[in-house]
């Protein structure tokens, strides 16, 4: 299965969204933002980072770029697509989810290892979940308050759209303690924390077997795959 | 040459960080009557020649697709810029 991961002029996490493909047992495939061509990908993730600095608003101006013309397309044609923190924000410029992120609401940069729970294991990207499944996987961002209007959590809320929310602390303010969110199809997910980074022993969060054990974020990348192969 | 200008505004409900951060120093520096602060932003749009009603309508539709979000902020002008006496451009 190929899985595209975007790189903007920025992006941080590109290498390790990748790394998170490949341990899932995907081909990652890189894609570049100035260039319009999907080459071909089953899916499709946006990583976290700073995309074109974040001029304007966080992933104003990204959501212009040639590719993401072509993703928003195929989004809205069934292709399952992940935006990881900044990727999220992307996927919320590009009107493909609802709401927005603005600064965290104690105003600084928030850097750790967060307990989810997952609230919707139907989701492409969550289907190797149960739903109400714990999960810990690391959060570093400053402009990560999710917020929509009430009528639009009330809707996401009513649907099952709350794919993951914050376990024990609400780190940014986020409305309902909302730290990803889908579309109505469940083809395109969007969170703040970063599941990419916990995806291998030795280089994710603590976990039960040790520190640095957590793996918690690979049914994300496990997920997609099985969605894809039905 | 002609010039728009548009200002973008944290729309009320939403948390405005910066104006904040501000409104917390001003006591510091003595200016304590101010009880609140919000922070904006102001583009400027040049365009050739003068500012025609279709290229305002043109800024409008600008602001409000590109320059704000409107989940979280508000278009609160879109206007021709006044003449500014004495130059804004900075001297060689």
């Amino acid at each position: 299965m190929r899985i595209g991961v975007v790189t903007f002029p920025g992006t941080l996490d590109d290498r390790d969204a990748a790394r998170a493909v490949r341990l899932a047992g995907g081909e990652p495939i890189p894609l570049w933002h100035a260039d319009a061509d999907l080459r071909a990908v089953d899916a499709v993730v946006l990583p976290g980072g700073f995309s074109y600095g974040d001029y304007l608003r966080a992933g104003a101006i990204s959501r212009f770029a040639p590719v993401m013309g072509s993703i928003i397309a195929a989004a809205n044609g069934g292709l399952p697509v992940l935006g990881i923190c900044n990727g999220f924000q992307i996927l919320c410029e590009a009107h493909l989810l609802p709401g927005s992120m603005i600064k965290n609401d104690q105003l600084t940069f928030v850097c750790r290892e967060q307990v989810l729970s997952v609230e919707n294991a139907d989701t492409a990207w969550t289907r190797d979940y149960t739903a109400g499944q714990k999960i810990t996987v690391p959060l570093k961002n400053q402009d990560g308050q999710f917020v929509a209007d009430e009528h639009t959590l009330d809707e996401l809320e009513g649907e099952g759209r709350v794919v993951v929310r914050y376990q024990g602390w609400n780190p940014n303010g986020s409305r309902r303690d909302i730290a990803g969110i889908t579309n109505a199809a469940g083809n395109v997910v969007g969170l703040m924390p970063h599941p990419e980074h916990a995806v291998e022993v030795g280089y994710g969060p603590d976990g039960v077997q040790g520190p640095r054990t957590g793996t918690d974020g690979l049914k994300f990348f496990t997920s997609v795959l099985h969605s894809l192969v039905g | 040459m002609g010039r728009v200008v548009v200002d973008v505004m944290p729309k009320p409900e939403i948390l405005d960080p910066q104006g904040k951060a501000v409104a917390g120093a001003l006591p510091r520096l003595g200016f304590a009557q101010f009880t609140s602060v919000r922070q904006g932003k102001r583009f400027e749009l040049e365009v050739d020649g003068e500012v025609t009603p279709e290229v305002l309508a043109a800024a409008l539709a600008a602001a409000e697709t590109v320059l704000s979000n409107p989940v979280i902020e508000d278009v609160v002008r879109v206007a021709v810029a006044p003449e500014v006496v004495g130059s804004t451009e900075p001297t060689a």
